[in-house]
């Protein structure tokens, strides 16, 4: 862009809602993938080393492992309905409630990872 | 309220700076209006680009408090903060100088997808009826409006991460004339937007829609072409 200084002309399309919605959704799906070769350990442990895996397990009763659970459950959530959000936009007529499907999703996402994270408890 | 607005104009190129001025506030100021009169009271050698001040010819787009705007439809009262006002050249085209931005790349890509008339018949031929309330022609009232300003051009992040994406305003363009029923180009014109950044790199920001000042949707047009190539390519029409 010849030298062009973006930062300084650009940033106010950033505060806005189906921006943030789609870079939640753009993020949500890096962070998920930099868990999965968690998820494949684990799953590696359950099927060669039964005392390790349980070992491994008992992480999970901390407090912090808890939160992130949550968390990953968000992540998990905010993925799957940004994903259908996407897919609903571009599949489906258009319509103008777009950013109340967006809000929506991030909503519920949210109140997912609540509702998994006070039942961990 | 102060009688004064003060204006932060960028000057320069891509390595320039904002200079800071101050422009006796009006009633009914446009940005286009503080523009003009930094360049004729304050600085003659500032740089910018205009013509019909009445949001036809689209030429006066700018970067407005980080926004991309159509200046002259812009009134100062609308986008001041703070009784600031920062003003700076569209982004994700390279800087002539000061205010005015090169927009050639912005125009080979209208031309890269396909977005000239391909004509069916001759002037011999009898002219095609067109229903206005026919949905091919629905589609393309919704989209054809466009100024060619560069606006949604700035605002897209698809453009700002991936140079060669060929932007909303050009592919909304190719929308036009896949929905025209009196265009013979549609096989490639289906191929040049599914192709390597084409509709099919659009990350559904909705950034051009949000910022459209002639209220069209681009993301609709895209999302239509990705449809459309979709179909084309599971028919075999597009390989």
């Amino acid at each position: 862009m010849s030298g062009l200084n973006q930062r300084l002309h650009t940033a106010g399309h950033r505060r806005d809602l189906f921006w943030v919605a789609a870079i939640v959704h753009r993020v949500s799906g890096i962070l998920l993938a930099c868990f999965l070769p968690i998820h494949f350990l684990v799953l590696g442990l359950a099927i060669e080393r039964t005392a390790a895996l349980d070992g491994f397990l008992k992480w999970t009763e901390l407090p912090a492992v808890k939160i992130a659970e949550a968390g990953l459950v968000f992540l998990l959530a905010v993925h799957l309905l940004g994903g259908i959000r996407v897919l609903l936009i571009e599949n489906l007529t258009w319509r103008p409630s777009q950013k109340r499907l967006a809000t929506a999703a991030i909503g519920t996402a949210g109140v997912v990872a609540l509702l998994f994270f006070l039942r961990a408890l | 309220m102060s009688d004064v607005i003060a204006v932060s104009i960028w000057r320069g190129r891509g390595e320039g700076r904002y200079v800071d001025y101050e422009v006796p506030r009006l009633d009914s100021q446009t940005v286009l209006d503080v523009v003009t009169y930094v360049q004729r009271h304050l600085d003659p050698t500032l740089s910018y680009r205009f013509a019909c001040r009445v949001g036809v010819c689209g030429s006066c787009a700018m970067t407005v408090n980080g926004r991309p705007r159509w200046t002259c439809r812009t009134h100062v009262e609308k986008v001041v903060a703070d009784g600031r006002v920062e003003i700076g050249p569209l982004a994700n085209l390279p800087v002539v100088k000061d205010l005015a931005t090169d927009m050639t790349r912005f125009f080979e890509k209208w031309q890269q997808a396909k977005g000239a008339f391909t004509p069916s018949k001759t002037r011999h031929d009898k002219v095609a009826h067109i229903m206005p309330a026919s949905p091919a022609r629905v589609e393309v009232d919704k989209a054809i409006e466009c100024i060619n300003c560069g606006v949604c051009y700035a605002a897209c992040d698809s453009v700002r991460w991936n140079p060669d994406y060929l932007g909303p305003a050009a592919l909304n363009r190719a929308w036009t004339l896949v929905n025209d029923e009196r265009d013979a180009g549609n096989k490639a014109r289906l191929a040049a937007v599914a192709a390597a950044g084409g509709c099919h790199s659009c990350h559904t920001h909705q950034s051009c829609e949000q910022h459209c000042p002639q209220a069209i949707n681009p993301t609709a047009s895209i999302a239509g072409l990705k449809q459309r190539t979709l179909g084309a390519y599971w028919s075999g029409a597009l390989t």
